[in-house]
């Protein structure tokens, strides 16, 4: 048996983009809807999440352009507190696993 | 009516004026919002049902609404899973409901305690923004307002005065200059001119 070496070991380490995907499994998104407004959903997202009013509104825009943003992301228990309190908002929320 | 919607005032304090006839139409929506999130059952779980159910608020029989107006304040929380959104929605619409009920009452009291003019405590801007968008989902939802094209037809006037349509459409946008001017009185923040969807 060889002796136990103080030099670094190499271990093999995941990908970092698995680790986050590991850890951090599940989305909350929002989908474009016609009725709320662009200033509310704003609003909605500095509020619930604490962005700052640049990534509330970058997030809002991405919504009404593309359908749909990724407003969070955690747990599924984290994304389900989200979501439920995107309708108590009334935004049109879901939640599923990032795949 | 003259448009008087939301300001912040110099104290910091966010103040409406609604006239009498506008107070009145806010009461009479505000009294038909509650109606119709008021949950059919106000019991689902009978005398002989798990107490622990009772006490969390978990309804077994909560489904999706088939009015849409419904299926849109309590949406499904998982899109391609209709199992786990039908499991999800047992354990919180209940407590959804009651949430918006709650807020519907908070915007009632506030426009019974208040004459001409408005001013809001802490708790109720929350309340009135909450009531306010589910009143416009809901009407949204009548109205028929899909895309971001009938938003843009809703702000001209589609309908003709005769048309049924046409007092709930212009209650549509007097909500909506309300709501945006809420937000802006808290935020400073307004929506681009003519896309008033997200």
């Amino acid at each position: 048996m060889g002796g136990v070496g103080i030099a670094p070991v190499e271990v093999e380490r995941p990908e970092s983009d698995s680790e986050v995907a590991t850890e951090r499994p599940w989305i909350t998104l929002v989908w474009n809807d016609p009725v709320n407004l662009m200033s509310y959903v704003t609003y909605v997202f500095m509020t619930h999440f604490g962005y700052s009013k640049d990534k509330a509104q970058e997030l809002m825009w991405d919504v009404h352009h593309k359908g749909r943003a990724v407003v969070s992301s955690g747990s599924r228990e984290e994304m389900e507190r989200d979501v439920t309190a995107m309708h108590s908002y009334g935004l049109w929320a879901t939640l599923q696993k990032d795949d | 009516m003259a448009l008087h919607g939301f300001h912040r005032g110099f104290t910091g304090r966010i103040t409406a004026r609604f006239d009498a006839v506008e107070r009145a139409m806010l009461t009479d929506l505000v009294g038909q919002l509650t109606e119709f999130i008021t949950p059919a059952e106000p019991d689902p779980w009978g005398a002989n049902a798990d107490p622990l159910a009772r006490m969390l608020g978990i309804d077994p029989a909560a489904e999706r609404s088939d009015d849409p107006a419904l299926a849109r304040l309590f949406p499904d929380a998982y899109r391609d899973d209709e199992e786990a959104a039908t499991e999800f929605r047992r354990y919180t619409e209940r407590s959804l409901r009651d949430t918006k009920l709650a807020n519907a009452r908070t915007v009632t009291d506030s426009l019974t305690r208040s004459g001409e003019k408005l001013t809001l405590v802490d708790g109720e801007v929350q309340a009135w923004l909450g009531t306010l968008n589910d009143l416009r989902l809901t009407i949204g939802s009548r109205l028929d307002i899909r895309d971001d094209d009938d938003v843009a037809d809703a702000l001209s006037e589609p309908y003709d005065d005769d048309d049924p349509r046409s007092g709930l459409h212009h209650v549509y946008n007097w909500l909506t200059y309300i709501q945006e001017s809420l937000v802006q009185a808290l935020t400073g923040i307004s929506s681009a001119p003519g896309m008033r969807g997200s």
